[in-house]
């Protein structure tokens, strides 16, 4: 399956929805994405991969690039992942520490809200 | 012999080709259900970084793959054959920046590889190097 990509503005947090598979083939239209959206001043990233079928360490790599360009203007991404076998290559590249990963997108803009 | 065996241009699109095609021949090779998601991104990872390197130092060349299920391991080998690709350290090391926590491994693609296979041999092979991992396939011991 291919990827699709969508994004909406939740309560000032940019949501993107991701479906598919993001591989080292996808994986560069989800990085100009993200680059796309912090270019036009959202640096509050919500990444709602429930519905990502497969992930490699070349999408792992665009979300961790997605994460230090918010982070430039003191930003934010957050993950929603409750799948067993995607949630596993973040424990494996210890990056479970590094994102916070949320069961789903109100729970990761609620928490992101009680930080501000 | 391999149960099948394949060769593509190293493009990014046929990594997914190939990671479909090891699973079905994981799959019929007896591989507990449970490992297959396991060996489609294993041998994911191992075809992209072939990709990667054929793309810098041999575009010409195919990438070859090959899957092997008669035993009682199910057993894959990919080959690049990149004249170049001599800085791979196996097993791969940490991120070498260790104040940031965001900082990934130079090949994140082999620590992938190296916490999901529990059988993983990396060798040189002619020019370039190949990467043989497998999983218990559930056949019976011969």
């Amino acid at each position: 399956m291919d990827l699709k990509l969508e994004h909406h503005t939740t309560d000032g947090i940019e949501v993107v929805d991701v479906e598919g598979e993001i591989d080292v083939y996808t994986a560069p239209r989800l990085r100009e994405l993200l680059i796309d959206l912090v270019n036009g001043g959202h640096y509050q990233l919500v990444v709602n991969m429930e519905k990502v079928e497969f992930l490699d360490s070349t999408g792992l790599g665009v979300l961790v690039g997605g994460l230090k360009r918010v982070r430039a203007h003191d930003g934010s991404l957050d993950l929603v992942c409750t799948q067993e076998r995607i949630l596993k290559i973040f424990r494996i590249t210890g990056l479970t520490k590094v994102f916070g990963i949320h069961d789903g997108v109100d729970e990761a803009i609620a928490a992101r809200k009680s930080e501000k | 012999m391999p149960t099948v065996e394949m060769t593509f241009t190293p493009l990014p699109a046929h990594v997914r080709t190939a990671r479909l095609v090891a699973t079905a021949v994981a799959r019929r090779s007896g591989v507990p259900e449970a490992l297959l998601d396991e060996v489609r991104l294993a041998v994911g990872e191992a075809c992209s970084r072939a990709v990667e390197v054929h793309q810098a130092h041999c575009p010409a060349e195919p990438v070859r793959v090959a899957l092997t299920g008669a035993g009682e391991r199910f057993e894959v080998v990919v080959t690049n054959t990149a004249v170049g690709d001599g800085g791979m350290v196996w097993p791969p090391q940490p991120a070498t920046d260790g104040q940031d926590p965001a900082a990934l491994p130079a090949e994140l693609g082999l620590a992938v590889i190296a916490g999901l296979a529990d059988d993983v041999q990396v060798s040189r092979n002619g020019d370039g190097l190949s990467i043989r991992m497998s999983w218990p396939s559930g056949a019976p011991a011969a």
